[in-house]
């Protein structure tokens, strides 16, 4: 009977010490926030899975260390975030178009990176159909970063801490190709913009509403662009021509399509964060917003796959100009730009 | 005396469980092995050298190829009983300049005799567009392009006097799964009944295929290089893919 009740002694102190100490370690090591994908209340389900690529700590970090890091260009110069800035919602700043490996001008405007996941193809011409593959494009095209996946894959197996870091992602010795991307797309797939005071007002969050002149811009960009900047991502995802030449120089989707009524039309660009991503459109062309409703109002070009939607142009008083980019402002999400998670610390 | 009745309680539907499994597994005939696809790289019944030896196309015009490579992927066997094995994840890139990947093991086949095989010439529409892929279908094998997501299913590169690009080069990359330039193309092979692919534990046959990289440019359409000597993807590929559907693989025999 005596010792029943040591043995039951010792196993409940033993048991007490292992959860002590462990406490101690987590005192000792502040619990790090695990990474998560959020999704906005206002929006729809994503269509990337996260199932197919387990998100942790570990992956995000090996993903924005491999953003940010210039190494893996052909000339050391270029890393993803060098055309995807974050004060920029991860578009390019102030370029036109891309600026690659050896002062190399790229034809097309660097996108924003954010709200990836409910995207099913990317690039302007839409010719990349999954998240996790869309580096690829970057990495390989001579105007970006200029190299290839095996220089990258040797460069990484000999340079710490890759491998310790490949370790802690994913469990294995292994470094290849597949989780080079997932763990990109573990940093790329969580750039989720949905706080902007667009967002806050539609969700009926306490305290939060329009100025009147933006509500006055809401209705007017309801009236006028949300057939193709449709909420809440502010594109439709479609291709389409907006008249910007009679006859665009850049062949758009058709490249990917080989379809000629797909000649010159690109891929609807979303508004979110629109106050910091200019210059505008597929080639960067226009610098301000004042610029871009000035060609809707009346520099429409008659291009011969223009989108019907806009044959006579969105005419557009000066008053209403004012109101809408006071409207659009309200989707400036400063939480997302400047959220420290993301930066290259 | 209470402790060992509980045991007993506990490891009872245990044992059973387990016996259970065993007797399953002692009843079932469904017995496994495998079997090699070899593929004998020709071109027109002369064997494929790369880079020296000058080939002439159907239209009489001379050809050297520099690279000859490509997928097979979703093999199917069938038994005479119409029951078919779909191997799953089946992907198999074969290029000459390796050695290697021309003779393929595919193992954990249901034992059996097979009367049919057949498979995608390429990769099914999926994998196209589905997230990071290794092993075969990593894009570090320079099969697949990044600037319009999808693989090149066949890839043939080579020169020709006929050639009017630089360097008189050919570059035949051959792919796309969207209509009207869908280029997926299944090849299919009955196989003599007398002699089937005859899959045992103790017997791990060998299918020999002769593999014609001329037929590229013959059997639907015959390709002048001097009109056609480089397709990535779009119409002139279909072109290639009608002509290579008919002609690239031939079941030569099966070592049983």
């Amino acid at each position: 009977m005596v010792k029943k009740i040591v043995v039951f002694a010792v196993l409940t102190l033993s048991i007490a010490l292992m959860y002590a100490c462990s406490k101690n370690q987590e005192e000792i090591k502040p619990e790090e926030k695990p990474i998560t994908f959020s999704i906005p209340a206002n929006f729809p389900t994503p269509a990337y899975q996260f199932e197919q690529n387990k998100l942790s700590n570990a992956g995000f970090a090996l993903g924005k260390k491999l953003f940010y890091d210039t190494r893996l260009s052909a000339d050391k110069s270029v890393s993803c975030g060098s055309c995807h800035q974050q004060f920029a919602a991860f578009a390019n700043l102030d370029h036109k178009v891309s600026h690659g490996v050896n002062n190399c001008q790229g034809k097309r405007n660097a996108p924003p990176l954010f709200n990836l996941a409910w995207q099913k193809a990317f690039f302007w011409d839409g010719g990349v159909k999954n998240l996790e593959t869309s580096p690829l494009n970057a990495i390989t095209d001579a105007c970006e970063m200029g190299t290839d996946i095996q220089t990258i894959i040797t460069f990484l197996k000999s340079t710490l801490p890759y491998p310790d870091m490949f370790k802690q992602a994913f469990g294995t010795e292994e470094i290849n190709s597949q989780l080079l991307l997932k763990s990109l797309t573990q940093f790329t797939g969580v750039l989720v913009s949905g706080n902007s005071k667009y967002d806050q007002v539609i969700r009926k969050d306490a305290g939060v509403s329009f100025t009147e002149e933006e509500q006055s811009g809401y209705n007017i960009f309801r009236e006028k662009c949300s057939s193709c900047h449709a909420e809440p991502f502010f594109t439709d995802f479609s291709y389409r021509n907006n008249g910007l030449d009679l006859v665009s120089s850049d062949e758009g989707r058709s490249h990917i399509t080989g379809v000629q009524a797909d000649f010159g039309t690109f891929r609807i660009p979303s508004l979110r964060n629109i106050e910091y991503t200019g210059p505008y459109m597929h080639d960067g062309r226009f610098y301000s917003l004042d610029e871009v409703l000035e060609h809707y109002d009346s520099g429409v070009k008659a291009n011969k796959n223009l989108d019907p939607s806009l044959k006579n142009g969105i005419q557009l008083n000066s008053v209403e100009r004012t109101q809408i980019k006071a409207f659009l402002k309200t989707l400036t999400d400063n939480e997302f730009i400047k959220n420290k998670l993301y930066s290259e610390s | 005396m209470k402790l060992s009745q509980y045991l007993m309680a506990l490891l009872c539907p245990i044992i059973l469980l387990s016996s259970c499994k065993k007797d399953a597994d002692e009843t079932a005939t469904d017995t496994k092995s495998s079997f090699t696809l070899e593929f004998e790289h020709q071109v027109n019944g002369v064997a494929l050298n790369l880079n020296t030896t000058t080939y002439k196309n159907a239209k009489g015009e001379d050809f050297k190829i520099n690279v000859f490579k490509y997928y097979v992927s979703n093999v199917k066997l069938s038994k005479a009983d119409g029951t078919t094995y779909l191997v799953p994840e089946s992907y198999f890139l074969i290029d000459e300049s390796k050695p290697a990947s021309k003779l393929i093991t595919v193992g954990d086949i249901p034992t059996g005799d097979y009367t049919k095989i057949e498979y995608t010439i390429g990769v099914d529409y999926a994998r196209n567009f589905a997230g990071a892929q290794t092993g075969a279908l990593d894009p570090i094998n320079g099969m697949f392009w990044t600037w319009n997501s999808g693989y090149i299913f066949v890839k043939m590169e080579g020169t020709s006097p006929q050639s009017t690009t630089a360097n008189q080069a050919l570059t035949f990359h051959i792919g796309g799964v969207v209509d009207p330039n869908n280029t997926i193309r299944t090849y299919s092979t009955e196989i003599n009944s007398a002699n089937p692919l005859r899959i045992r534990t103790d017997s791990k046959p060998d299918m020999h295929f002769i593999v014609n990289a001329a037929a590229l440019f013959t059997g639907t359409t015959d390709v002048s290089f001097a009109t056609l000597n480089f397709t990535m993807g779009g119409a002139n590929s279909v072109i290639v893919a009608n002509n290579y559907a008919k002609g690239l693989f031939r079941l030569d025999h099966i070592h049983n």
